[in-house]
């Protein structure tokens, strides 16, 4: 969908509501809901009234006084953006009078305004400009020697925009963007009349206040004092692709603005249903990875990981990759080779991966990144409301009382969802967090969580146990919707187990470390305090325990009936843009896409007909599984697409040694990430902007990734499948991905409906997409649970058997920062490092102080796993005998201490609790020296071939 | 495939189904969800641990261990 650049900006935000009011607009009738403001009206009837400090994204403020117009019967000029409409109203926007009024308004702006428009980054997109010429501004009377703020200096220290204070009409529009719209009140508006002036803290440079980089100020700036610098670099764009964001699982939708293949900006799209216009620091300002030199765009080979690379033809390297395979199968069996996918694959390119192992290797050694972060949720969820998904869409939060959020962190993981969370929160719904550290959303400017369940780590089952516990012997349960709603037995059985006095929050309160006031005070919030909504993250399902969360919480949401409407539900905030789709697609090695068993024989029927061949009945080997066979012998050749399990899998000693043992492991990335430099074949994949595609992001919400510029290595990522699988002699013969999504629809009951050209035609569609559902489905399990009845299952609190003891006395948990992403491949290699740019080690004062260990220190961490060295961070955000790292940084090697503790029915590693003792070193651990040796070692292979190639 | 871990997975399995007041659904769980999810190469070398005696499965993991269809056996 290629769009023009401008947005038509109807300068305030619409107005829901059942009554419509007529009026007059130069003649024009116009009909419009109550509470529109006037301006937004005539823009409506086609009527664009200048104006300077209002847009349609912001509340109006009355300031600049350019809208004003004539209203018959009432006196004066009143400024259209703050006058709400009313019936039989007569309005004139265009008199003698007020085109006076305005042109003398516009030479008080130009007459301190620098003129320097044909030079300025702004040229041809800036209002001030389009407003000049609207009222016919000809001359400037007042002259430019007088007072003015031509001379004040830029603030360029931030790395994506810059800050040009000369420029600055005062409109605040940047001010009400970074309240409203973003919700970090990181700007103001400093001084009065002509001293006032825009700044950023307490008159600091952008890079030190709290400015967390989202860009909405920029978007929001009319003039050029807010400038994007890659704008300032290439100039302004000349045409923009809507497509999306390949980040979080927030999935927001942006225009990517071109110069021919050259990417200018992204600006998040206004009609994206999941961000609405609003934006996060990474993916609005950090897609400089996908042109960063570390590109490899050639295919490599070698015969041992000590050997150099070797550049060769596409053809070469697949022919190889395929023989490899097949020798392996001849000799070992054919369950002796896998794949894995990710969850940074578009749905069309995770099911070709499935396909290829399904239908090409013929076994179901197939698995996905979301086996280490949300199996639990979709084994939980299918378990007890019959589907692997969330229940809601973002915009439900609108409707919500009562925020319940456990285990995330929204404002660094979702950033975007979190800036509406905030929104809704300020608007006076009520917040509970449950996690072990106090996250930024407990306190941020006008929101301050009601209960902060600061648990130890590892014990959120009991936590919720207590909460239903609460909940059901308290009599505030809805027996109504249980009885109507849910299986009557497994209700009784719950019931009674989860009454026994243990579950209780006084006798659980030792274990949990949560006062059992509080835990009693929250659930009553919970459960009497209107819509109520749980919002979860990767601290629920990375326990031993995590699937039994996962099913606590669903217990919890039907217990007291809030399920099945807006406002409501259990929303599981994904980690990575398309866990969701990589989910959905079937890249779990038990079941088929659309969540279906292998097992199951009519399923398997269906995709043996429409796949032309037979079908392996067995559930496949998982990730961990894989890594456990090779070190065994049994499994010993893997093609894995855009995954680095080096990284991003626990224990990662484990993992490497699995590698090592493996005879050909074929990935398929953008760099050599740290699991590339144990491959014999790479395959240069492609960026998010070189391939067409789709991504289902945390609402089950389709949305379309549009080739904006040509592939780097000359293939998309789904041609590389094609390739391989056709050299392994299995047939796939699409031309565009569209058709892979049409297979797709044909095969999986919730997809019916789907098609590139519904979503051409709608913009994004949430599933289930059917007959029933033609336009898909924002609110899952209306009248009826997808199962039919729900499901209450017992969940019993084991502790993990990760317990502190006196050699290692604390417990290291681990989570995300904001301006990094997961494994960092993307994100350390743009400006985003200036946020961070190494992993810290948070670390209790208290803590510290017994060990020794001072600010910026270097700490030794060891569990039973192994040992890193990070630096220390003292904080209370964690509490005492509780220490956090993040885990993006390869060399900080934090799944080097992670164990292989992992969930009971997914086997997703318990990452969020390793039982550790700190200490304070002189220098990086025994494992930090060899992965620096054999990194360094293997970025010199990869130069010599490079060099080979230029020579 | 390394037994420890099988044992500790089959164990931490059990621990879920522990609970459950009905014994014969305990164990029909425990079995139900290693079949559901288990590759046959963990299937077999579990069976065939058990077979020996199957040292450090607690009383529900066993038990439901023991009925693993035999290799050449049918689900
Ligand atoms: S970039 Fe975002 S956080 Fe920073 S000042 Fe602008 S709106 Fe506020
Ligand atoms: S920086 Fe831009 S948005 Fe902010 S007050 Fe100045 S002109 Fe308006
Ligand atoms: S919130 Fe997530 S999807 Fe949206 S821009 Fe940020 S990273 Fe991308
Ligand atoms: S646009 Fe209405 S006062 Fe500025």
């Amino acid at each position: 969908m290629i769009s023009t650049i401008r947005w038509k900006d109807l300068g305030t935000p619409a107005r829901v509501s059942e009554r419509l009011v007529d009026l007059e607009v130069d003649g024009i009738p116009v009909s419009v809901p109550e509470g529109t403001s006037v301006l937004r009206a005539a823009a409506e009837a086609g009527i664009s009234i200048p104006k300077l400090c209002a847009t349609d994204s912001l509340e109006a403020f009355g300031s600049c006084r350019l809208c004003l117009v004539e209203i018959e019967g009432r006196k004066g000029y009143p400024a259209s953006c703050t006058t709400p409409v009313a019936a039989g109203m007569v309005v004139h926007t265009q008199t003698r009078k007020l085109a006076d009024i305005r042109r003398g308004v516009m030479e008080l702006y130009i007459s301190d305004h620098p003129l320097d428009c044909l030079t300025c980054s702004a040229n041809g997109n800036c209002e001030l400009q389009d407003m000049a010429g609207a009222v016919g501004l000809r001359e400037v009377r007042y002259g430019y020697e007088g007072e003015n703020h031509l001379d004040l200096t830029k603030d360029t220290s931030n790395p994506y925009f810059t800050f040009d204070p000369s420029k600055c009409i005062v409109c605040s529009r940047c001010v009400r963007a970074c309240e409203e719209t973003q919700g970090t009140f990181a700007l103001t508006i400093d001084g009065r009349g002509f001293e006032s002036k825009v700044s950023a803290g307490m008159n600091e440079a952008f890079m030190d206040s709290e400015c967390v980089s989202c860009g909405a100020c920029v978007q929001a700036c009319p003039t050029a004092t807010l400038m994007e610098k890659s704008v300032i670099d290439m100039g302004q764009a000349e045409h923009s692709v809507v497509t999306t964001c390949a980040y979080c699982g927030v999935g927001c939708s942006f225009r990517a603005e071109m110069k021919g293949n050259e990417l200018v900006r992204m600006v998040p799209n206004k009609d994206g249903h999941a961000n609405h216009g609003h934006s996060c620091v990474k993916g609005r300002f950090a897609f400089g990875y996908a042109t960063h030199k570390d590109r490899i765009t050639t295919p490599m080979i070698r015969d041992k990981i000590s050997d150099p690379w070797k550049q060769v033809s596409w053809d070469e390297a697949i022919n190889h990759a395929a023989s490899e395979f097949k020798r392996i199968q001849a000799k070992h069996g054919r369950g002796a080779v896998g794949g894995i996918t990710s969850s940074r694959c578009t749905n069309e390119e995770t099911y070709l991966v499935q396909k290829l192992v399904r239908a090409a290797f013929g076994n179901n050694n197939v698995d996905t990144c979301a086996r280490v972060c949300h199996s639990p949720t979709g084994y939980g969820l299918k378990a007890t409301l019959g589907e692997s998904a969330g229940t809601q869409d973002f915009d439900s939060v609108e409707k919500t009382d009562v925020v319940l959020v456990i285990g995330a962190n929204p404002t660094d993981g979702h950033p975007v969802f979190a800036s509406r969370m905030k929104r809704r929160l300020r608007e006076g719904a009520k917040l509970i967090v449950v996690d072990p550290r106090t996250i930024d959303l407990v306190r941020t400017p006008h929101v301050e969580a009601s209960h902060h369940l600061k648990l130890r780590p590892g014990t959120n089952v009991a936590v919720i146990n207590a909460l239903a516990h609460t909940i059901v012997t308290e009599g505030l349960a809805n027996e109504a919707f249980v009885a109507e709603r849910c299986e009557a037995k497994e209700f009784a059985k719950w019931k009674a187990f989860i009454s026994e006095a243990r579950n209780s929050p006084e006798e659980l309160q030792a274990e949990t470390g949560v006062p059992a006031a509080e835990v009693r005070a929250a659930a009553r919030l919970y459960a009497t305090g209107g819509n109520a909504a749980i919002y979860y993250g990767l601290g629920v399902t990375e326990h031993s325990q995590g699937s039994t969360m996962v099913i606590g919480i669903a217990n919890l949401a039907m217990l007291t009936g809030n399920i099945g409407r807006e406002g409501v539900g259990v929303n599981p905030l994904r980690g990575q843009n398309n866990v969701q789709g990589a989910c959905d697609m079937g890249s779990f090695p038990h079941e088929l896409p659309g969540y279906r068993h292998v097992s199951d024989t009519a399923t398997r029927t269906l995709f043996e007909q429409s796949w032309g061949v037979k079908l392996e009945s067995e559930p496949g080997l998982r990730i961990p599984n894989m890594l456990d066979a090779a070190i065994d012998g049994s499994f010993r050749g893997i093609y894995i697409e855009g995954e680095d399990i080096a990284q991003s899998d626990p224990d990662t000693q484990h993992v490497t040694s699995a590698l090592e043992a493996m005879e050909c492991v074929v990935v398929q990335d953008l760099f050599l990430n740290e699991t590339a430099k144990y491959a014999h074949v790479f395959l240069p994949g492609s960026s998010f902007l070189e391939k067409n595609g789709t991504f289902t992001n945390a609402e089950r919400r389709i949305s379309p990734v549009r080739k904006v510029m040509p592939s780097l290595s000359g293939k998309e990522d789904w041609e590389i499948t094609v390739m391989l699988a056709e050299a392994l002699g299995y047939a796939m013969p699409y031309k565009h991905p569209s058709e892979i999504m049409d297979e797709i629809a044909s095969l999986t009951p919730t997809f019916t409906g789907v098609s590139y050209a519904k979503l051409e035609e709608l913009g994004s569609i949430q599933w289930p997409c059917n007959e029933q559902h033609p336009v898909g489905t924002p609110v899952m399990h209306i009248d009826e649970f997808v199962r039919g009845k729900g499901r209450f299952l017992i969940t019993e609190y084991v502790p993990t058997e990760e317990r502190t003891s006196r050699k290692y006395p604390l417990i290291l948990t681990t989570g995300r920062i904001l301006s990094q992403y997961n494994v960092g491949a993307q994100t350390r290699r743009t400006f985003n490092s200036m946020w961070h740019d190494e992993d810290r080690l948070e670390i209790h004062p208290s803590d510290a102080e017994l060990r020794g260990i001072k600010e910026g220190d270097w700490a030794g961490v060891r569990s039973r796993s192994g040992e890193t060295v990070l630096r220390a961070l003292i904080t209370e955000r964690v509490q005492p005998g509780v220490v956090y790292t993040t885990f993006h940084f390869p060399e900080s090697g934090a799944n080097v201490i992670t164990t292989d503790n992992s969930d009971w029915a997914t086997n997703c590693p318990e990452y969020k609790v390793t039982a550790v003792q700190v200490e304070p070193v002189t220098q990086p651990s025994e494992w930090q020296k060899r992965f620096r040796s054999f990194s360094e070692q293997q970025q010199e292979l990869l130069e010599e071939a490079r060099e080979t190639t230029q020579a | 495939m390394d037994i420890e871990r099988l044992v500790k997975m089959a164990n931490d399995i059990a621990h879920f189904f522990q609970s459950e007041p009905d014994h014969e659904e305990a164990v029909k769980g425990v079995l139900g969800h290693i079949q559901r999810f288990w590759d046959p190469r963990m299937r077999k070398a579990l069976s065939g641990y058990v077979d020996g005696g199957g040292a450090g499965l607690i009383p529900l993991a066993l038990e439901a261990a023991k009925r693993l269809p035999k290799a050449g056996q049918t689900v």
